[in-house]
């Protein structure tokens, strides 16, 4: 059995598996019941000055759902904690009191003066939380006030609250950094620079969810009025997944450990987070769609994929695929793959024909001898995978890596030589060796 | 036979659709529908988009959806047959879509720029209204005649009741009525009422669709006694009975065929309350006219169904049916049934007949002779023109047809664009 144990900038727990600050680490009720159900650790839902900021008690929630009703995108208008500060941080410390072994972190939102990060710091920190997490990522409502993402999205007021905080906390500090940035390596660089023990992200993005068709209205509102809200689930992964392995593969922010969030919501989601160089991972949409019980899964599924691996531990996964992300222009350009139709699996429902026909390079029939038939024209495919990834079955159609002869489309050998951008005779700005 | 869907089922129903390249289903249909088009349109709650992309191809999509065997046709072709043997619910979902029209009576189909032409309609079952159906939307008029009281044919006199529950027949047929430019006569019949050569001088083009008169007959003596029945005859009496305990049924039914019919009357008496009901087929369970789906559901509901056996010789005792002789069947070399010698007897107190119905004389009276017919059904191309000029026509009265509901309204409805072609052009020539 691999070992689930997670050591995170020096915050331990029993699992890798973090509820992520959000609505689920409100209360110590909540946060008792994932302590129960086996979650590692918790961030517990950010705390600001008193007195406490005041939610809508309209919609708070709204989802984008499939035909199935199953969850794949989530949007949330909800505020920082609306409960008293003594409150919070009574409850805190008895969670902590009762559950040594798990990770304790408090997200946190000040405004941006130093004396007020001076003052409310150390009354955290003597709860006996683990960590801080500094909340520059909230896109809604309080980054109209001048904090969340409005902090997040400028580098130097990133750096600047860091070192207010780190100036006082002796615990560590993980940066929470938003997704509504150009380019994620900035923000990071600068909780770098402010001295962040670690970066944790994603935040949730930006988002008007849709209309309601009956008045004509945003969906949902509150007294007939809508605000945008942060958008998160399933969705919102592949986002993450590139801001994180941004941060992991370039030399400035390498070193920066990374607590790995976005539409987690089984093991494979963490697996990668993980691969692509997250330390350990946070959840909170997964939770909040079908309760504290999904750690099971998380947790079984991850063990057994890392004994599958022969790995003994998460840290062996941790940045595993991180050297196979690049830039565009070191791709090898004379590599050729061929899109190949499993005759045997096929079901002949002609997706693959018509996509590619319709949208791409006309490369799958959709007869043979007049009977119903589809099968790949080498002659034509520039293997896109449009047809692997709109084919109903899976494993039916895949690209088959062609490594010697002539490529039937171009005409041209097969060169075992790779050639990039960089270096290729069409690029008037090559390099010349 | 089914409960109807839901919009929570439906829309998981609807997920199961792959959206195919021209789709084995839509091929599969009869009429043709553009079935991943309707269910894409479930997908989204586009309702009376779907339910048009059902209509304009099958105006009786409703009844179809309730009636058809998809199990044999859109819904075996369907391609999650391959790996999961279980196909999209089309047939439900047919239903889903086009329930709600019909229950809110929304217009989807409105009548063409009126031609000044009018055509007659002979029949006013599947067949004839959706050829008046469509001839309307193409702007030409029609006048429907109809033998029964009431409009509607086999869908109103000859599903079994169950099939068809809360009169829908009936307000499928008011709904197609509604578009306008189509007037009924009831109570009118070729041969008694009218000829087809009163027709011909009077309206601008003619089609046939009168369906089948009567029962073949089982060829064996005394088949006039009392407990002698014929099918299709009861299930009408049964369909038109404001109450259904009141009609006579058997303890001990035998019911000599192999089709839909024979299915219906045997589930029928069944729920009825007759204790033993036997369907008796001279060949296999692969030949029935009945689905398998359909024989599986005769079976569940009680049904004995006995294959390769035929009726010889009718038992009978004070002028009344006690029971039939049947000898065992086979196929020779040729593939034809044969008589295997072996024989036994069921007892019955009512014997129903629902074997192969075919167009009868006195039916055909004024036009025999002038049609071109084959096995007593009158011959068309494959745009549904008879031999006689003008007149066209579909359904159970033509060769070759399959008996379905949806097969009429497609012969409906292709003739009915044939008959427009024919009025515009000869307009432009006259």
């Amino acid at each position: 059995m691999a070992d689930l144990t997670s050591d995170f900038v020096g915050i331990k727990s029993p699992n890798p598996f973090w509820l992520a600050s959000a609505p689920p680490t409100d209360k110590a009720y909540n946060v008792n019941r994932a302590f129960e159900a086996g979650w590692g650790g918790a961030v517990w839902k950010t705390l600001g000055e008193d007195p406490p900021i005041v939610n809508v008690n309209g919609p708070r929630y709204s989802a984008l759902h499939s035909n199935e009703r199953r969850v794949i995108g989530f949007n949330n208008i909800e505020l920082i904690t609306d409960r008293p500060l003594g409150v919070n941080l009574d409850e805190i410390r008895q969670i902590k009191k009762d559950w040594p072994d798990r990770a304790l972190i408090v997200s946190i939102m000040l405004p941006m003066e130093e004396k007020t990060w001076a003052k409310y710091v150390p009354m955290i920190e003597d709860t006996g939380a683990d960590g801080f997490e500094l909340n520059f990522g909230c896109p809604h409502g309080m980054s109209e006030r001048g904090m969340g993402a409005a902090v997040g999205q400028v580098p130097e007021y990133i750096q600047m609250a860091t070192e207010w905080c780190k100036k006082s906390a002796s615990i560590p500090v993980i940066v929470k950094l938003t997704p509504n940035v150009s380019n994620i390596l900035p923000p990071a660089s600068a909780a770098r620079d402010g001295g962040a023990d670690a970066v944790s992200l994603i935040n949730t993005v930006n988002s008007i969810m849709r209309v309601n068709y009956d008045t004509l209205t945003m969906y949902p509102t509150t007294d007939g009025m809508g605000s945008h809200g942060g958008y998160c689930g399933q969705a919102v992964k592949p986002i993450a997944l590139h801001m994180v392995a941004e941060i992991s593969r370039h030399k400035d922010t390498a070193d920066l450990p990374i607590s790995g969030i976005g539409g987690i919501s089984d093991w494979r989601d963490a697996v990668d987070f993980l691969a692509l160089g997250a330390s350990n991972v946070q959840i909170c949409t997964a939770a909040m769609v079908y309760g504290f019980k999904i750690i099971d899964d998380l947790t079984d599924g991850l063990s057994n994929f890392l004994d599958q691996k022969g790995m003994s531990s998460v840290k062996e996964l941790v940045g595993k695929a991180v050297p196979s992300v690049t830039d565009w222009q070191h791709l090898n350009l004379n590599y050729v793959e061929k899109a190949l139709i499993d005759q045997d699996l096929c079901i002949e429902c002609g997706r693959c024909h018509v996509v590619c026909e319709d949208t791409s390079h006309q490369a799958i029939t959709s007869t043979l001898n007049g009977e119903r038939h589809f099968e790949v024209i080498d002659e034509e495919c520039v293997g896109c995978n449009l047809c692997v990834s709109v084919c109903p079955v899976d494993g039916c159609i895949t690209m088959q890596h062609i490594t010697d002869g002539i490529d039937a489309r171009t005409g041209q050998p097969i060169s075992k030589e790779a050639i990039d951008w960089t270096t290729h005779p069409n690029n008037p700005m090559r390099k010349r060796s | 036979m089914h409960p109807p869907l839901g919009r929570p089922e439906a829309l998981i129903a609807a997920d199961r659709c792959y959206f195919c390249f021209d789709a084995p289903c839509t091929t599969a249909c009869p009429t043709g529908i553009d079935i991943p088009g309707f269910i894409q349109k479930i997908r989204s709650d586009n309702i009376a988009g779907s339910a048009r992309t059902i209509l304009r191809e099958n105006i009786m999509g409703g009844m179809c959806a309730r009636v058809c065997p998809t199990e044999v046709l859109c819904e075996q072709a369907c391609v999650r047959h391959t790996h999961e043997d279980k196909p999209v619910s089309i047939g439900l979902l047919q239903r889903y879509a086009t329930d709600p029209i019909l229950d809110k009576n929304i217009t989807l189909f409105e009548r063409g720029p009126e031609s000044g032409k009018c055509v007659a309609i002979v029949g006013g079952g599947p067949a004839g209204l959706s050829c008046a159906h469509r001839l309307s939307m193409l702007g030409h008029a029609s006048v429907v005649f109809n033998r029964d009281e009431k409009t509607g044919g086999l869908n109103e006199y000859g599903i079994a009741a169950y099939k068809t529950v809360n009169d829908f027949a009936q307000r499928e047929v008011e709904y197609i009525l509604s578009i306008g430019g189509i007037e009924v006569r009831n109570n009118v019949s070729l041969g008694e009422d009218f000829k087809l050569s009163d027709l011909q001088g009077e309206f601008d083009a003619i089609f046939v669709g009168f369906g089948l008169g009567s029962v073949n007959d089982l060829g064996l003596a005394n088949e006039d006694v009392e407990g002698m029945l014929n099918a299709v005859d009861y299930i009408a009496e049964l369909r038109q009975a404001k109450n259904k305990g009141n009609l006579p049924v058997g303890n001990r039914i035998v019911v000599i065929g192999g089709g839909m019919t024979a299915i219906d009357i045997a589930v029928q008496t069944k729920r009825l309350g007759a204790e033993h009901v036997d369907i008796v087929y001279r060949r296999g369970p692969e030949q029935m006219g009945a689905s398998r789906y359909e024989q599986e559901f005769a079976q569940t509901s009680g049904v004995n169904i006995s294959h390769w056996a035929k009726p010889t010789k009718l038992l009978t005792g004070e002028q009344r049916v006690i029971g039939l002789e049947f000898e065992r069947t086979t196929l020779d070399k040729d593939g034809k049934v044969t008589g295997t010698g072996e024989s036994y007897s069921l007892n019955a107190d009512i014997v129903f007949k629902a074997i192969g119905q075919s167009v009868s004389e006195e039916t055909l009276g004024a036009v025999s002779g002038t049609l071109d017919m084959q096995s007593g059904k009158i011959v068309t191309d494959d745009h549904r023109k008879t031999s006689l000029p003008g007149v066209w026509a579909g359904g159970d009265c033509v060769y070759g047809h399959d008996d379905l509901t949806v097969s009429a309204v497609q012969d409906g409805k292709i003739a009915a664009i044939a008959i427009d072609k024919y009025l515009r052009e000869e307009s432009n020539n006259g």
